[in-house]
């Protein structure tokens, strides 16, 4: 580690802290309907939309009726890029001439774009022709980036709102995300993207030769567009197999800290915009204080346990001030690529812009952990919001009555109906990850897809289900995933992580949003100071970590030791 | 103030605990255990441990001896969860006897012709009474049931349910009218309509409270048990996935090392205790001679966020005092004193003797030698007292009735007068008119004195957010004053019972809770709206139907004490919980190396407490886990301690000594126990 490292990951936060308010005040301006600097110019686009689709934007749904729309919505999406990649060899705009995309792999990959988990069996380039990448892939990169943060809309108004009944209109909330927040980011952050060298052509790819002579094939694409939404919507799927390590997709350090600055920037907003929407930024505070300290504390690890490098290969006499350069750009160094690997995991952006399997054990146990905590450090785009928010309930609800009172989280009343629903999505996690886990462990069929032994092929299948319950997306490398199995289990766990675990959150809100909002008094839970920041992240650890220490000590923790065992897989 | 406590039996009484270790193995019955999720689970994982252990030993397979200890704490655990419920519920039931005993079969005077003077009547036995039957109940006899009098007045003894000594009177009509099926007439006769089948009286009721009976899990406990049914099903997926992982890892783990594992990751020590602090709370209260009709209603003591409070009674004591003689038109303080001494000799009012006394006091007035004179009575029509002595009429009372006596408008009245009155209704006090022989000759000041430590009782619930309303019959200026003097953060005044009702709907609608205590007819509606409504055991019957806690001192300072069990309640299930969660972590420490010993000896690393062998950790863990539901259950009874310091320093103390505790407790806990089990080499 290095103080110049450091500053590189503090001006990366920074810029990303400098930017989020604004934004999310502006985020707060447009969910609530109230006029903002594009509303004039867009705002005709917006009511033409409603006309077209017959919705009236003044009427609210109840939580049912928002988390129908919203499963419609996503139902409506992912036939449709199913069958985009199903019939893609009869359609325009592929200029390689890909074949059709075969049942599992579409059906998986459809799922993991509706989920916004972006998980790719498949290698980009060479599977996805233009058409599916713009009108399939990089639509729903824009549309799920929207669901989640009007979802995360839907439920800060039930903090918000004191004995309601509705939680906004799915329709209106995703218009208006789409419309006012992710399409003008996204055109700006491209052409960002553009200056920092990305291609966006619509020309296929190129024949090189190289100094040796050598023909190379070099993928080219409309990528810088998709590239800013893959960041801004924490969606992560890359143009490109290689994702954000590719020169394409990540040129420079410069794009590196771009592309980090993107991925946490919406999902930190949308933290200021629920303070703005509850009318009390403090307590929105607490929860970006947890958040950082716990995302910081991630970025260290790695970057501590990269930097210290792997004894075994010092031994064999590699530079030990190098750290562990395997599977890392040298153009963006340790540090920044700690920051990316925490962030993109912390989030759940699962973009790379390095190998996850080629992390040290411990390097590569804290992306895992981030997952499996829930991806609430800021978290995906409004899943993080609404992750959190579950955590924050907990907290206050295990804790909170150590003051004296019905536990109150920011004066609504936590009784039985919202402690089931939060438990009932915090079961989602561990099942689909431990469980899938532990049947794929079990199955030859899914071992063949290991390419290695012992702790380090188990850290594999873990990353693997935990990056798809978790939405992250992220791949460890090292398991080949496009199979019946993974393809089909992989889409099942990213389903469950994604609309098993929002419901039961909708349904919460339903039921918060009817409450009365009791004022604050000297004799209320606080929970926009340190203590609660402190007992937050406990329970975070605890209740959202510690079923997965079992499972982690044979997968990473125990490579670990084994590796200053001299052991490795 | 009066307070009863009962006297609280010993922690460790040793009647208690026998028959608490009998029923706790009665309480091994499925059904029961079906009550409480954790502990059913932990039940299921000992049958399957036993039967493994039984299967070891036909087929001499296995590690024998190490299954059977598993086994055996497995079972300790749930029996000494079944254990601390039936201690709480011993030390109600102690009570419950005491009372029982009251409620023997008596003989009722049913009236034949309740609608006629006759008092002709058949002997019932009290368990066939019905309700709306009119009984006759006299001198000596113990009332059959609970009931309205409809006619007589009485006095009652009414010790059994009140344990106070001293006969309350009891008449028809009015807010006096309710007896108590149980309670003792001492003198007179009254006759009494039942209203409360045999079976269902107030006596019958209180038993089943103060048993348990009729338990039924409140609202935050409701929440809690699904919270701890929810983490037992994190830790059973976490557990049964984790054979999974281990078989690809090279382990086979046998089912008594998953059992034990999953029996120290769920929440049994907090699942194990849950029930007692609840029945523990209900006792507190009932200790306290308060009976709630249910344990809804303290834990929302807990959470009430504005105290309704009678000024008279609970903020001042009941009667005002003489505090200062004033003259007018020429005459001298002195003659007023001594004017306001005579019209008060004989009046037995309180404020009267304090009339009598300040004079004593302050000008040394004696009672003159010739005898009071004739004393001329209170009326409710003229609302003047007074004395008629050696042909001086000296007449004392309100102003406007001494005014209208005289038929002086205020306006022509001296401007001393005035001022004096004004003065006085300013600072909260009453003026009372003073006249001789029709002219006015000056004023008394009669004050409502404050109860001295309640100014500090309201900052103490001040610092817990809560709001204190005092409500009064007083013109709002009086009331004003009397507020800031007291220190309350509002007041109603000129109250009437629907001022009241509406007050308490406005805090609802803002999201508070409230707590009121009330007595009559009319306070019926506003009980039964608060959401902890303390109805006066010298109530009427409706006002103890209405509210859902009856009082059995009759103290309305106790709102205060009520709020403080509650909170405690809650805060002693939030502690234990806390404590349970954050045990946890070293529980993996000591298990997980364990556990892969075999094929990952690497992860002896993670093995912080050096715990001596694979086996006696696992052993070391269990017995921990059993050992400290028998450890906390005194503080499950007595509650965590409570003190008025606002929830952010509140939460602060708790935080630190459960949250950390839980922490680092068990890792020494679990090293101290791996010491005895390695020298006693049961492992």
């Amino acid at each position: 580690m290095s103080a110049n490292g450091w500053l590189q990951i503090a001006v990366t936060l920074i810029l990303v802290a400098t930017a989020a308010v604004p934004l999310g005040l502006y985020m707060a301006r447009v969910l609530a309907g109230e006029r903002h600097p594009l509303s004039r110019l867009l705002g005709p686009v917006e009511a033409a939309f409603y006309r077209l689709a017959g919705i009236d934007p003044a009427r609210e749904q109840r939580w049912l009726g928002y988390a129908l729309a919203m499963l419609a919505f996503s139902a409506a999406g992912f036939a449709a890029l199913y069958a985009l990649m199903r019939f893609q060899a009869v359609l325009p705009l592929n200029p390689q001439g890909f074949a059709a995309v075969p049942p599992d792999l579409a059906f998986n990959t459809a799922v993991s774009f509706v989920t916004n988990t972006n998980w790719q069996a498949y290698g980009g380039e060479s599977t996805m022709g233009h058409l599916v990448q713009m009108a399939g892939l990089t639509v729903q990169n824009f549309v799920s980036a929207a669901t989640g943060i009007a979802l995360a809309a839907a439920v800060t108004r039930a903090f918000a709102r004191s004995g309601a009944q509705t939680l906004g209109n799915f329709w209106v909330d995703l218009t208006r995300t789409v419309l006012y927040v992710l399409l003008p980011l996204s055109i700006l952050l491209a052409l960002a993207f553009v200056l920092a060298g990305i291609p966006q052509t619509l020309s296929g790819a190129v024949e090189a030769t190289t100094l040796e002579g050598a023909k190379q094939t070099l993928a080219l694409g409309p990528i810088a567009g998709q590239e800013a939404i893959k960041q801004l919507g924490t969606n992560g799927g890359g143009f490109l197999n290689a994702n954000s390590a590719h020169p394409f997709e990540n040129p420079s350090a410069l794009a590196n800290v771009l592309s980090i600055a993107a991925m946490l920037l919406v999902s930190a907003a949308t933290v200021v915009m629920f303070g703005r929407m509850i009318a009390a930024p403090r307590q929105a505070r607490a929860l970006i204080a947890a958040m950082a300290i716990l995302l910081v504390a991630g970025v260290a690890i790695v970057y501590a346990a990269e930097s210290a490098g792997n004894p075994l290969l010092t031994a064999l006499g590699v530079d030990p001030l190098q750290g562990n350069m395997e599977g890392k750009e040298v153009r963006f160094g340790q540090a920044l690529t700690a920051l990316f690997v925490a962030a993109t995991t912390g989030l759940s952006c699962g973009a790379v812009n390095a190998m996850h399997a080629s992390l040290t054990p411990v390097g590569g146990l804290v992306p895992l952990f981030l997952i499996q905590l829930g991806e609430v450090l800021p978290g995906g785009v409004g899943s993080g919001l609404y992750g959190m928010l579950v955590f924050a309930v907990l907290a206050v609800f295990v804790a909170g009555l150590m003051v004296g009172r019905t536990p109150e989280y920011l004066g609504k009343r936590i009784e039985a109906r919202e402690i089931k629903l939060a438990m009932l999505a915090v079961l989602i996690l561990p099942l689909a990850i431990l469980g899938f886990s532990a049947a794929a462990a079990l199955l030859p069929d899914a071992l063949a897809s290991l390419a290695n032994a012992g702790p380090h092929g188990l850290t594999e299948i873990l990353y693997a289900y935990s990056s798809a319950a978790g939405n992250n997306g992220s791949a460890f490398a090292g398991l080949n995933a496009n199979t019946a199995w993974f393809n089909t289990t992989l889409g099942i766990a990213m389903l469950a992580g994604r609309f098993a675990y929002v419901i039961p959150v909708l349904a919460m809100a339903g039921s918060l949003v009817g409450k009365t909002r009791a004022p604050a008094t000297a004799g209320t839970f606080p929970t926009d100071g340190p203590l609660f920041v402190g007992l937050l992240i406990g329970v975070i650890l605890i209740l959202g970590g510690l079923q997965f220490f079992p499972a982690l000590a044979l997968g990473p923790i125990v490579e670990h030791f084994l590796m200053l065992a001299g052991k490795t897989f | 103030m009066s307070k009863h406590v009962t006297a609280e039996p010993g922690l460790f009484d040793a009647k208690i605990l026998a028959e608490a270790s009998l029923e706790a193995l009665r309480k091994l019955d499925p059904r029961k255990l079906a009550r409480n999720p954790v502990m059913f689970v932990t039940a299921v994982v000992a049958l399957v441990v036993t039967l493994v252990a039984a299967r070891e030993a036909a087929t001499g397979s296995g590690h024998l001896l190490f299954t059977i200890q598993i086994a055996l704490w497995l079972w300790f655990t749930v029996l000494f969860a079944n254990f601390a419920e039936a201690v709480a519920e011993g030390r109600g039931k102690a009570q419950a006897d005491s009372l029982r005993a009251m409620r023997r079969e008596t003989v009722a005077k049913r009236l034949l012709f309740p609608d006629t003077p006759d008092r002709v009547y058949e002997g019932v036995g009290s368990d066939d009474l019905e309700v709306d039957d009119i009984v006759l109940v006299e001198t000596g006899d113990v009332i059959p049931a609970d009931g309205e009098i409809v006619e007589g007045v009485a006095s009652v003894n009414e010790s059994a349910i009140t344990g106070e000594s001293a006969p309350v009177i009891r008449e028809a009509g009015g807010d006096r009218s309710a007896v108590t099926g149980g309670t003792t007439v001492l003198s007179d006769w009254i006759k009494v309509r039942v209203t409360a089948a045999p079976g269902s009286t107030f006596l019958d009721r209180m038993i089943a409270l103060v048993e348990g009976a009729s338990r039924q899990k409140t609202p935050n406990e409701l929440a809690l048990s699904i919270l701890l049914s929810g983490l037992t099903l994190v830790f059973l997926i976490a557990v049964v996935s984790l054979w999974g992982l281990a078989a690809y890892s090279g382990t086979i783990l046998s089912v008594t090392v998953l059992a034990a594992l999953l029996v120290t990751l769920i929440p049994t020590t907090i699942g194990g205790l849950l029930s007692a602090i609840g029945i523990a709370g209900m006792d507190r209260l009932i200790r306290f001679n308060v009976v709630a009709t249910s344990g809804r209603a303290v834990e929302a003591a807990g959470d009430v966020g504005t105290l309704l409070l009678d000024k008279t009674g609970t903020i001042t004591y009941g009667n005002r005092m003489a505090t200062e003689f004033v003259a007018v038109s020429g005459a001298t303080v002195r003659s007023v004193a001594e004017a306001a001494f005579l019209a008060s000799l004989a009046d037995e009012t309180p404020e009267g003797r304090s009339i009598v006394a300040l004079a004593k006091a302050d000008h040394g007035l004696k009672e003159p030698a010739g005898g009071r004179g004739s004393f001329v009575a209170f009326t409710a029509q003229t609302r003047i007292s007074g004395v008629d002595l050696d042909g001086r009429l000296i007449r004392k009372g309100a102003v406007d009735a001494i005014l209208r006596a005289i038929d002086l408008p205020l306006e022509r009245t001296p401007p001393q007068f005035r001022q004096a009155v004004d003065r006085i209704a300013r600072s909260g006090g009453t003026p009372l008119g003073v006249m001789e022989n029709g002219r006015l000759i000056g004023v008394i000041h009669l004050k409502d004195v404050i109860k001295p430590d309640i100014k500090e009782r309201f900052a103490a619930l001040r610092a817990m957010g809560i709001r204190t309303v005092m409500v009064t019959g007083d013109n709002p200026v009086t009331a004003a004053a009397i507020a800031s003097e007291a220190g309350v953060d509002d007041f109603i005044a000129e109250a009437t019972p629907q001022d009241k009702l509406a007050y308490i709907r406005a805090e609802q609608e803002r999201g508070r809770l409230i707590a009121m205590c009330g007595d009559g007819t009319n306070d019926a509606p506003a009980l039964a709206q608060a959401d902890v409504g303390v109805a006066m055991q010298t109530g009427t019957q409706a006002a103890r139907e209405a509210g859902n806690m009856v009082d059995l001192d009759s103290n309305p300072t106790k709102l205060i004490e009520i709020v403080e069990i509650g909170k405690q309640l809650l805060m002693t299930r939030g502690s234990l919980t806390t404590f349970s969660i954050a045990n946890d972590v070293a529980k993996y420490f000591a298990i997980i190396p364990a556990l892969f010993v075999a094929s990952y000896p690497e992860l002896g690393a993670l093995n912080v407490m050096h715990l001596a062998t694979p086996e006696s950790a696992i052993l070391s863990a269990i017995i921990f886990n059993a050992l400290i539901i028998v450890a906390l259950i005194p503080l499950a009874l007595k509650g965590v301690p409570y003190r008025a310091v606002g929830a952010a320093a509140l939460l602060r103390r708790n935080l630190v000594v459960y949250g950390l505790g839980g922490l680092v407790l068990p890792f020494v806990g679990i090293k101290a126990v791996d010491l005895v089990v390695t020298a006693l080499s049961l492992s």
